[in-house]
């Protein structure tokens, strides 16, 4: 997917302007937001449990080499087969000769955001392999030809209606807006699918070291069809999916699903370990794991280290209110929101993504909820440093910077301009208190008032109090 | 009240930092907060040397005049008890950034550590270091207040200045729905992204109109300038002051974004 990022600002004002699009982001805080800190509350040892979570994987990302090797011993173990992929090309090389392999026509898919970042669908589409979407939201995205906006709910931005005319158009069946009926609807048609799918291609959570298993929650249950199904199963993970034991994924499981949508646990918890063995009564012939690093281990020892903890939860996107007002599109790229703001330069190079770390007010809310404690508005703040080192900053906002850092280290100097400068603002302002335009405050004045100084410096006055009671 | 004189051992050697927007924008604030400080029994002197917490260039990723400004501060503020600041995100970046900054210089590393664990914000350094319970002021309105971010969520600032308005004779407190959700102020944000900012500032202008108080108060003049600008241009009636204005009893000049004859 071209990233468009640098968009970000004209399709946030689009955003703001769609009635549709804020009504299903307003869903976000009254559902998701509101669900994660009931879900807190309920749970007394919730801010213990993400300490516990960070530090697992915190261990395994020092230790990610072990631990992979031994994921990968486990599945051969088991009968799988284990590919590496350095980067998107190879990951989609390989998972597009595994289908040429099995004879493949059609591939059912169950969510994976690596899957978006590698941009499996329109390969396998020009390879003449027809990837099918069976969780609901990607289903309907994937109708609508469009990327996820969130990392938990792809279709958040649609509302029901929206649903509901889309599905009448698809399906050829008469109009109906109950949410029930819709999901029916959509199952009828997937069944089939899941049927006919010669390979079946799933995300991981986690990968389990200590098993070679690799465990995906839904909560509509589709992973487990989307492995069981079809004679070849291919699981894709990035590298830093991998933690030591089962005992850590529970762990990480309790504090996911609460953080992600407020539930205790997600509804189906699928564990997929090797292909089908002697006496099992279902399962795929093959059983297949493709491990993305595209990037990721250079991220390894960087500033950017703490970023590999995510769980994709997509807390920090239902709690930031830059997400909340922009939506997930306006991002311009696979991953949206907080995280994708640290995670989208990594990828696509800070040159193509600088709009996304700039747009944070840094108010720390997603650090805060973050079930690992990622600290984000930080990792944000080494990307502007990075955006200001390789000169991407515009050169307006250069020079006032440097006109006023040359200003602000000369205290002599800076006094002068200033008390030259409030005084003349404060004769300007004394009337209204406010002024309601302003050249150069044009970005502030367009929607607000800027209240005027009250004319004199605070140290102006200071000395002069100073003077008069020496 | 609790006064130099009475007290067995002087009160801490306070150096105000004025912050650059209470200096430029709103002087009285800075007067507020030496009135709250002398009253608790400091000493407060207002080093000449400062400027700028070197915020704007930290968060605008250059890192370079971040540093010359706080090395600037850290000698300006030398050899006080306190370092203490009207502000939130002053004080948060003076707290908890100034650490991790000079990473080539272990030596001014080691200064901006023991600078940063004397530097406070102003509400929460006189209700946790001078243990202020209840201040004398008094103010027949009806009040709600806004946290913000820098102050809540690095300094956890939440319950200081509530206890202290509290005990404001006559005053009324009524909570926003949404009080930790930020204003949209956010810096360079603010006129980066003008549109989403408005529509946070929006939001909140709701939810501050919704409490039916007509005062707001917050500890951050940046977010009070962000929130009176637009409650203005709502044609709202709701006044905005800096929390130490009505902690302190300071109220002559107007509230903010308002002239002085009204
Ligand atoms: S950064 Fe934290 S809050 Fe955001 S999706 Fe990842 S784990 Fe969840």
């Amino acid at each position: 997917m071209q990233p468009t990022s640098l968009a970000f600002q004209s399709k946030a004002s689009s955003a703001l302007a769609d009635p549709n699009l804020q009504a299903a982001l307003g869903g976000i805080k009254t559902g998701w937001q509101r669900g994660r800190i009931l879900a807190a509350e309920r749970l007394p040892e919730f801010e213990q449990l993400r300490d516990q979570a960070r530090d697992i994987k915190n261990h395994a990302l020092a230790n990610l080499d072990f631990y992979l090797e031994a994921f990968e011993a486990r599945v051969l173990d088991a009968g799988g087969q284990v590919h590496w992929a350095r980067d998107a090309a190879e990951a989609r090389r390989i998972v597009q000769e595994i289908c040429e392999g099995a004879g493949a026509r059609t591939v059912t898919k169950s969510k994976s955001m690596i899957a978006e970042e590698i941009g499996l669908n329109d390969h396998l589409e020009a390879a003449g392999i027809t990837p099918v979407e069976t969780d609901l939201g990607e289903y309907i995205i994937q109708l609508r030809k469009e990327p996820p906006s969130h990392l938990v709910g792809p279709a958040v931005h649609l509302t029901k209606d929206q649903v509901a005319d889309l599905f009448e158009q698809t399906h050829g069946l008469p109009r109906t807006d109950d949410p029930t009926e819709l999901v029916g609807q959509a199952r009828t048609v997937l069944r089939q699918k899941y049927l006919a799918a010669d390979v079946g291609i799933t995300g991981a959570n986690f990968l389990i070291a200590e098993t070679g298993s690799a465990i995906t929650v839904t909560n509509e249950g589709n992973a487990e069809l989307t492995q069981g199904l079809p004679k070849v199963h291919v699981v894709i993970a990035s590298l830093e999916k991998v933690i030591p034991s089962m005992e850590d994924a529970f762990t990480l499981l309790r504090v996911l699903a609460r953080s992600a949508t407020g539930q205790e646990f997600s509804a189906y918890t699928t564990v997929m370990t090797g292909p089908k063995r002697k006496g099992d009564l279902d399962g795929p012939e093959q059983f297949h794991v493709v491990l993305l690093d595209n990037g990721r281990t250079g991220m390894i020892g960087s500033k950017f280290q703490d970023m590999l903890r995510c769980i994709r939860c997509g807390a920090c996107m239902n709690n930031c209110p830059v997400y909340l007002a922009a939506g997930g599109h306006a991002y311009g790229w696979v991953y949206v929101g907080p995280m994708g703001s640290v995670l989208t330069p990594q990828f696509v190079g800070i040159e193509s993504a600088h709009t996304l770390p700039n747009a944070s007010t840094f108010c720390g809310r997603c650090e805060e909820v973050c079930p690992v404690r990622i600290p984000l508005p930080n990792l944000m703040r080494h990307w502007r440093e990075e955006q200001f080192k390789r000169q991407l900053v515009p050169s307006t906002v250069r020079q006032g910077l440097g006109t006023w850092g040359f200003l602000a280290r000369r205290p002599a100097l800076y006094r002068l301009a200033t008390r030259v400068a409030m005084g003349v603002l404060g004769r300007l302002g004394r009337k209204r208190g406010r002024f309601a335009s302003l050249p150069l405050a044009k970005g502030w004045t367009v929607s607000r008032d800027l209240p005027a100084p009250e004319g004199k410096t605070f140290m102006q006055q200071w000395r002069q109090r100073q003077r008069s009671r020496s | 009240m609790n006064s130099a004189e009475s007290s067995p051992r002087p009160g801490p050697r306070v150096g105000l930092f004025v912050t650059c927007l209470v200096d430029l924008f709103r002087p009285s604030v800075g007067f507020a907060a030496v009135k709250l400080l002398e009253d608790a029994g400091c000493t407060v002197e207002v080093p000449e040397a400062q400027t700028c917490c070197g915020q704007p260039a930290f968060n605008s990723g250059d890192r370079a005049t971040t540093e010359a400004l706080v090395r600037g501060l850290i000698d300006a503020f030398e050899g006080y008890d306190y370092v203490v600041a009207p502000s939130g995100s002053c004080a948060g970046m003076l707290r908890t950034h100034v650490p991790d900054l000079f990473e080539d210089d272990p030596a001014t590393a080691a200064r901006g550590r023991e600078f940063a664990g004397r530097c406070h914000e102003l509400v929460s350094f006189l209700v946790d270091v001078l243990g202020v319970r209840a201040v004398p002021a008094q103010l027949e309105r009806h009040a709600t207040y806004h946290d913000s971010c820098a102050g809540l969520r690095e300094l956890k600032i939440k319950r200081q200045p509530r206890l202290l308005l509290e005990g404001v004779a006559g005053l009324a407190v009524t909570e926003m729905q949404e009080p930790e959700v930020c204003c949209g102020f956010g810096g360079t944000f603010c006129v980066k992204y003008p549109q989403v900012s408005t529509k946070m500032v929006n939001n909140k202008a709701a939810d501050i109109e919704g409490t039916g108080a007509d005062l707001l108060l917050a500890g951050d003049l940046g977010c009070l300038m962000n929130m009176a600008g637009r409650l203005a241009r709502r044609g709202s009636a709701v006044e905005v002051r800096h929390v130490a204005e009505v902690l302190a009893g300071e109220l002559d000049a107007p509230p903010i974004g308002r002239p002085a004859d009204a």
